[in-house]
């Protein structure tokens, strides 16, 4: 197996179709193809960029694309002002403060239970293993209300720690899904090895499962990292003023957008950069993360 | 990550000491003898139980619990602050289908299914065919791709951006409006109108002028006109001058000046020609001839040399000026939803086609090309046949994100105001009925969704259990 074939550098080893038609055509048509594409999809996000760093009184004289011929419009003006904001900075530590925990826990129970799954024994594990797997289609709509509920019974509603037991609910069947097919593909022999030296199934766990199985944790993690960041739907509903993300903070802007523009461009910039940067750090992870739930 | 790209089948197995490390589901075929993996015998079940616990535990209170509470709460009426009242046998979920906003919804979600996975899987194999060969394939992939890292709201703000309605601040109207300024260049007056000191013309704006009398190729017509904004005049405009030339001529002129003076009916000194309109040439009130006028409003028909005719300026000369589409009002705010979206999702099935394709045996091509078949045959009859199963997932797992659509639709009807309802789908029309406390007919819309999503989650199982 290849580095390239999970990456999204996929290169083709043969002649196929387009090949020929490059030969034949000198691959001017193509070419020209695929870079006004390319350009129609960097258009809208650089839109935005540059809209975030427009004086606000220009949205109303003309587009973004202005600033182009007139760089004067240019101010870093609305990053200042968003930074004073309480409420988008305290909702940018609120989105943190969530992601960070509903990623880790997915992973550590996602994982043991992933071990559980590939490696022991149990009555009714191949059963329950179907089971996970049919939940993984499951709308989170349907657990809206009862989960409300269940938290006023808990005393927890609004809080940062009720998003973040739902957003692990919903994360557990893929994390379980995933790891259980990649744990069992782990050489059997190491763990008996390890056994033979007296190992602990913990100690195993530990030392064995997840050092080789990192590559999938990984993919998992980044997964469910953007996940939670770019969630809107479940903040929208457990959270609170106090708790809500900054996906939260920014959608309640959205109806007057004109007016709002200057937070709302810098503030859902500032809201994608993180998971650009993990996304573009990590892409081969997050790829096969994205391939290990399709591709057979 | 908007929302699950991570639903779906099978997944493969890539072991890591087999793999080099080099990771889950690469889309290869798995080792072969490894239909079941070996399982270790005889550890002591509560391990096994601590192991599987807190995912128990956690899966059984968020999802299973909630799956059937909401089952049960769907059965039941509603009463004013959410409690339930009496048993309504399905009444809930016959109420989707005959009240109009979750009709609606329905509807929508429908346009979503049929339209969305389709859409979505052809422009990902374009791409990904069309890329396989080219050198910079991979920026051109983490170009395409790269929407999919971003939150739905991000990509709603952005496009709500590109669909603003005024030409002069949304993208998406100043690109047609200057398709269409290209394609139709003439331009329009919506306040220019025949001078009502010399009333050669008949007509109204809404339906065009028409001349009362005839003309013919040498006697020029001249059709005063006033209303044009000297303040702001068109910026090619010049003194009106009488034609000259072969064939049927006249002039379209603003019969005023600033300041004023001059003879009504006469094109005095200082009088702007009105550019762009377009003339036609009427004979027996058929149209023989069309022109437009030059920056002097100038025109000729130098077929037309005999014969007398009746001149037209039609109402396309008086409508307003094109601005676009309203793309966030009733008709298109889906589609312009449904643009976004694709722009969101084409790279994840670009990535996984792309994948796949670079997993097809090379060899059963290159036979077929030897034995003579075009490439069009080898990519029908070989290439995408081999595919198949991956459009499948592709299209599988598009119509299960398609179904449960909720961020991009409730962020981009923010900006539309009224027009909202437009786009509802059922996971929107689920969330404002929370919000009104209709816990039952909001629990028959997620079992809805539910059992919608069933025959999706047949293919994943059944899959699964192949690949085992």
């Amino acid at each position: 197996m290849t580095v390239a074939s999970s990456d999204i550098v996929t290169g083709a080893i043969n002649r196929s179709l387009p090949a020929r038609v490059v030969a034949r055509t000198g691959g001017g048509v193509l070419r020209i193809f695929l870079i006004v594409v390319a350009l129609v999809w960097l258009v809208p996000t650089f839109g935005l960029l540059v809209e975030s760093f427009r004086d606000p009184a220009q949205y109303a004289n003309g587009g973004w694309w202005d600033a182009i011929t007139h760089p004067g419009q240019l101010t870093a003006h609305n990053y200042v002002e968003l930074l004073k904001n309480s409420t988008m900075t305290s909702s940018f530590l609120n989105t943190i403060e969530i992601t960070l925990p509903a990623t880790i826990l997915v992973v550590l129970i996602g994982s043991a239970a992933g071990y559980a799954f590939a490696w022991m024994e149990f009555p009714g594990r191949d059963a329950i293993f179907l089971l996970v797997v049919g939940l993984l289609v499951i709308p989170i709509q349907i657990a809206l209300i009862p989960v409300i509920k269940l938290y006023g019974l808990m005393g927890i509603s609004g809080t940062i720690l009720s998003v973040i037991m739902f957003h692990v609910g919903f994360g557990l069947p893929f994390a379980i899904f995933l790891l259980r097919n990649y744990f069992s593909g782990i050489p059997r022999d190491l763990m008996e090895a390890a056994r033979m030296d007296g190992a602990s199934e913990v100690k195993i766990f530990f030392k064995v499962i997840l050092p080789l199985g990192m590559p999938a944790i990984a993919s998992l993690g980044i997964f469910q990292f953007l996940w939670v960041w770019n969630d809107l739907l479940v903040a929208l509903v457990f959270s609170n003023a106090t708790s809500e993300p900054i996906t939260v903070a920014l959608a309640s802007q959205t109806r007057q957008f004109g007016s709002s523009i200057d937070i709302l461009a810098p503030g859902a910039f500032l809201s994608l950069i993180v998971p650009l940067i993990v996304f573009l750090a990590f892409q081969r992870y997050f790829v096969q993360g994205v391939m290990a739930g399709s591709v057979k | 990550m908007p929302e699950d790209a991570r639903v779906a089948p099978a997944a493969p197995t890539s072991p890591p000491a087999v793999a080099g490390g080099a990771g889950v589901g690469a889309g290869r075929a798995q080792p072969p003898g490894k239909t079941k993996p070996p399982r270790l015998p005889g550890e002591s079940r509560w391990v096994a139980a601590l192991f599987i616990f807190p995912a128990g535990i956690w899966l059984a209170a968020i999802v299973l619990y909630p799956l059937v509470y909401t089952l049960i709460r769907s059965l039941f009426h509603d009463g004013p602050v959410g409690q339930a009242t009496s048993f309504a046998g399905i009444q809930n979920y016959i109420d989707i289908f005959t009240q109009s906003d979750s009709f609606e919804a329905f509807k929508n979600n429908v346009i979503w299914v049929v339209v969305v996975p389709a859409l979505v899987t052809i422009l990902g194999l374009i791409f990904a065919v069309l890329t396989e060969r080219i050198r910079w394939a991979s920026a051109f992939k983490i170009i395409v791709f790269t929407p999919m890292a971003i939150s739905f709201l991000a990509a709603g703000i952005t496009w709500s951006l590109i669909y603003v309605d005024q030409p002069s601040q949304g993208l998406g109207n100043a690109v047609l409006t200057g398709i269409h300024d290209t394609v139709s260049p003439s331009a329009a007056y919506p306040n220019l109108h025949p001078s009502t000191q010399v009333t050669l013309l008949d007509g109204s704006s809404a339906k065009g002028y028409t001349t009362k009398k005839q003309y013919a190729a040498g006697a020029p017509a001249a059709l005063p006109f006033t209303g044009l904004d000297l303040l702001h005049p068109p910026s090619n405009a010049q003194p009106a001058a009488q034609p000259s030339g072969k064939g049927l001529t006249g002039v379209v002129w603003n019969d005023f000046k600033a300041g004023g003076g001059g003879t009504p009916g006469k094109v005095d000194p200082g009088e702007l020609g009105v550019p762009g309109v377009t003339v036609q040439a009427l004979q027996g009130g058929k149209v023989v001839g069309s022109t437009t006028t030059q920056p002097d409003g100038a025109f000729s028909f130098p077929g037309l040399t005999s014969g007398s005719y009746t001149l037209e300026l039609p109402a396309s000369d008086f409508s307003a000026a094109y601005t676009g589409v309203s793309w966030l009002g009733p008709t298109l705010i889906t589609p312009a939803i449904i643009i976004a979206y694709l722009w969101i999702y084409a790279g994840f099935a670009m990535v996984l086609l792309a994948a796949g394709m670079a997993a097809l045996p090379r060899e059963t091509m290159e036979a077929a090309r030897i034995d003579g078949a075009t490439e069009w045959q080898v990519f029908r009859r070989v290439t995408m046949p081999l595919l198949s199963p991956v459009l499948l997932v592709v299209f599988v797992t598009m119509v299960i994100n398609v179904l449960k659509i909720f961020d991009i639709v409730f962020v981009m009807q923010q900006p539309a105001g009224g027009n909202a309802r437009y786009a509802n789908v059922l996971a929107v029309q689920l969330y404002d009925e929370y919000g009104n406390q209709q816990y039952g007919a909001a629990s028959a819309v997620g079992i809805l969704l539910v059992i919608l999503v069933i025959p999706a989650m047949i293919f994943q199982i059944h899959n699964f259990r192949k690949s085992q």
